[in-house]
């Protein structure tokens, strides 16, 4: 039996772990300002934001997937932008995977921050204005620090649902090898040709990795939990 | 007052279900205490003057400095106006020590002498050992602590506080009151205290303003506002006095000592109080009685003479309110109507106030 990481295997979870931090990256520079606007503003546009920020939880992949394809596509709106930008065409392309992936874990990375920042109630800021602290001041001072938990979260849930997620990968990668082939796809890939070995070896480790993770995340609340009275 | 002193508050809020109103010229120094029940207005009025409630109209000066003006255009956000502001509740940042969360507002204050303010603050509260502690290792006394040397440590012009002792036990708050005392002698800082608390009220206020339903039932100088009958501030078994005396005799062998205010002298429990020393002095109405002429044969030691002033209703209509006029000072009786028909007493009627108890409040 070869070595059963081998060179395509390790392509796809360099990828993969290439996707998933480029993605909780962008996720938390996009996230944070989105989850602040939502915690503190009484504008009739949070209810429809809130909720188009929420909608790929509840989304079939395959139709996220479907449509970003079609809108990054030659005759999509995307698609003309970015050709007429000279960047061609992002479909089947790690950037098309990247877009795709931010917006299929938008939520993952929103909620927690936004729930964080609600949680904390608008004491600890005003009180920062009382100390002549202006209110991008306070934000960075005050506000970041005292929402830590929540952007820790973020961060840990974007990153292993990207390194989970298969339905959209499939949809606007495509499935090329050392391009946009990451574990899941891979997987299926192995399963498809009988390779169950492969398909062993690669799961088994998926496995492990997300246990890891929620356990992580349990023992970081707990502790988060333990500091604030 | 000069128009360039002191405080002027001129402020509308209206609220779905409440709306403040008030107008007010308050002292340039001392602590002005806001008193009234819960929902009277209290705390909305000390936003309003911070700038926390934006929909507020009206106008807000202090000293020279004008922070609202609503004819000329004039808002200051709350961190643009120079004042200190401690929260009900602990409201340290839990993520900085006490030293940093010291350090917040004096670095962003950018004034001269900060490190000498620093050290002030910190020795007025006597918070000097706790500078590297966490927020959540404190007692609910050092953190409140902290939170007002915090504030003063921008050098504020104006000291907020809205009820800062509500939140803690009866012994914490004996340990904080001293501390609040010695700023109020020691600072020319003037500073807007809310407390329903009458303790509170009696041992700290300089001024009072007395609100209901978010208007000014009653503002002036401590002792005129609690000597007044027709709209009393207190009502209840806490409506009484405040005197402020002299200490100017010591009677060793019984332990007591005789304080003397504007228009006569109590005999109080000596507390080992050197003479000289100024006392506030707080006497209830239900312990004041009174007599036509003076009596010796009473176990009641404290006789003043003074002239009725006036009669009002008080909450049971068995019972008046009689605010006896003593030179310069005022004391307020409770008596039944039918004890004051026996004995034919009205206003400008001389009589003797029979004083049952005394409370030295500092």
């Amino acid at each position: 039996m070869d070595f059963p990481l081998n060179r395509d295997a390790l392509d796809a979870i360099g990828l993969t772990l290439a996707l998933a931090s480029a993605t909780t990256l962008i996720l938390l520079a996009l996230a944070t300002p989105l989850a602040w606007w939502l915690s503190q503003t009484q504008s009739r546009w949070r209810a429809p934001i809130g909720a188009l920020a929420t909608l790929p939880l509840v989304l079939p992949p395959s139709v996220l997937g479907f449509y970003l394809l079609v809108a990054m596509g030659p005759q999509g709106p995307l698609g003309h932008l970015t050709q007429a930008m000279g960047w061609g065409v992002l479909s089947f392309t790690f950037t098309g995977l990247l877009i795709g992936s931010v917006i299929f874990s938008l939520p993952f990375a929103v909620q927690p921050v936004q729930h964080a920042f609600e949680s904390m109630g608008a004491r600890p800021l005003e009180v920062a204005y009382t100390l002549r602290a202006s209110p991008i001041d306070a934000f960075f001072s005050v506000a970041l620090p005292l929402a830590r938990p929540g952007l820790v979260t973020a961060a840990i849930l974007s990153f292993s649902h990207t390194v989970g997620e298969f339905g959209v990968v499939l949809m606007i990668g495509g499935n090329i090898p050392g391009k946009t082939r990451v574990v899941s796809t891979q997987i299926y890939g192995h399963v498809e040709a009988m390779e169950y070995a492969q398909a062993h070896w690669l799961a088994g480790g998926m496995l492990v990795f997300s246990f890891a993770v929620l356990l992580g995340l349990s023992m970081l609340r707990k502790r988060a939990g333990r500091v604030r009275p | 007052m000069s128009d360039t002193q002191g405080l002027r508050l001129r402020l509308r809020l209206a609220r779905p279900d409440f709306a403040l109103h008030v107008d007010l010229a308050l002292p340039a120094t001392g602590i002005t205490v806001l008193f009234g029940p819960s929902g009277s207005g209290k705390t909305s009025l000390l936003r309003c003057v911070a700038g926390l409630e934006k929909p507020a109209h009206g106008l807000v000066r202090v000293g020279p400095e004008l922070w609202q003006d609503d004819a000329s255009g004039v808002f200051r956000p709350p961190w643009q106006r120079d004042l200190g502001y401690v929260f009900q509740e602990a409201s340290l940042f839990e993520h900085l020590d006490v030293g940093q969360n010291m350090a917040y507002g004096l670095k962003r204050s950018g004034k001269p002498g900060a490190a000498a303010a620093l050290e002030r603050a910190i020795a007025l509260l006597g918070i000097g050992h706790l500078m590297d502690r966490s927020p959540g290792s404190l007692s609910g006394g050092e953190r409140q602590r902290v939170a007002i040397a915090r504030a003063l440590a921008t050098q504020p012009r104006l000291l907020l506080l809205d009820e800062p002792l509500a939140a803690l036990d009866l012994a914490r708050r004996r340990e904080i009151l001293p501390w609040l005392e010695r700023m109020r002698d020691e600072l020319s800082l003037p500073m807007l205290y809310i407390t329903h608390s009458v303790d509170e009220l009696a041992r700290l206020a300089d001024h009072v303003v007395v609100l209901e339903g978010g208007s000014v039932k009653a503002s002036g100088p401590a002792q005129e506002v609690l000597a007044r009958v027709d709209t009393p501030a207190i009502v209840g078994d806490e409506a009484g006095v405040l005197l402020s005396g002299t200490v100017v005799e010591v009677d060793a062998r019984w332990h007591l000592a005789k304080v003397a205010f504007a228009g006569g002298a109590l005999w109080v429990r000596d507390s080992a109080m050197p003479l000289g020393q100024l006392v506030r002095l707080r006497v209830l109405a239900r312990d004041v009685s009174l007599t036509v002429h003076e009596t010796h044969d009473t176990s009641i030691q404290n006789h003043i003479q003074g002239r009725i002033e006036a009669i009002a209703d008080d909450v049971h209509p068995s019972q008046t309110l009689v605010r006896i006029r003593c030179g310069e000072s005022v004391l307020v009786a409770r008596v039944t109507r039918r004890a004051l028909s026996a004995l034919n007493l009205a206003e400008g009627a001389a009589v003797w106030a029979q004083v049952k108890s005394v409370a030295v409040i500092g």
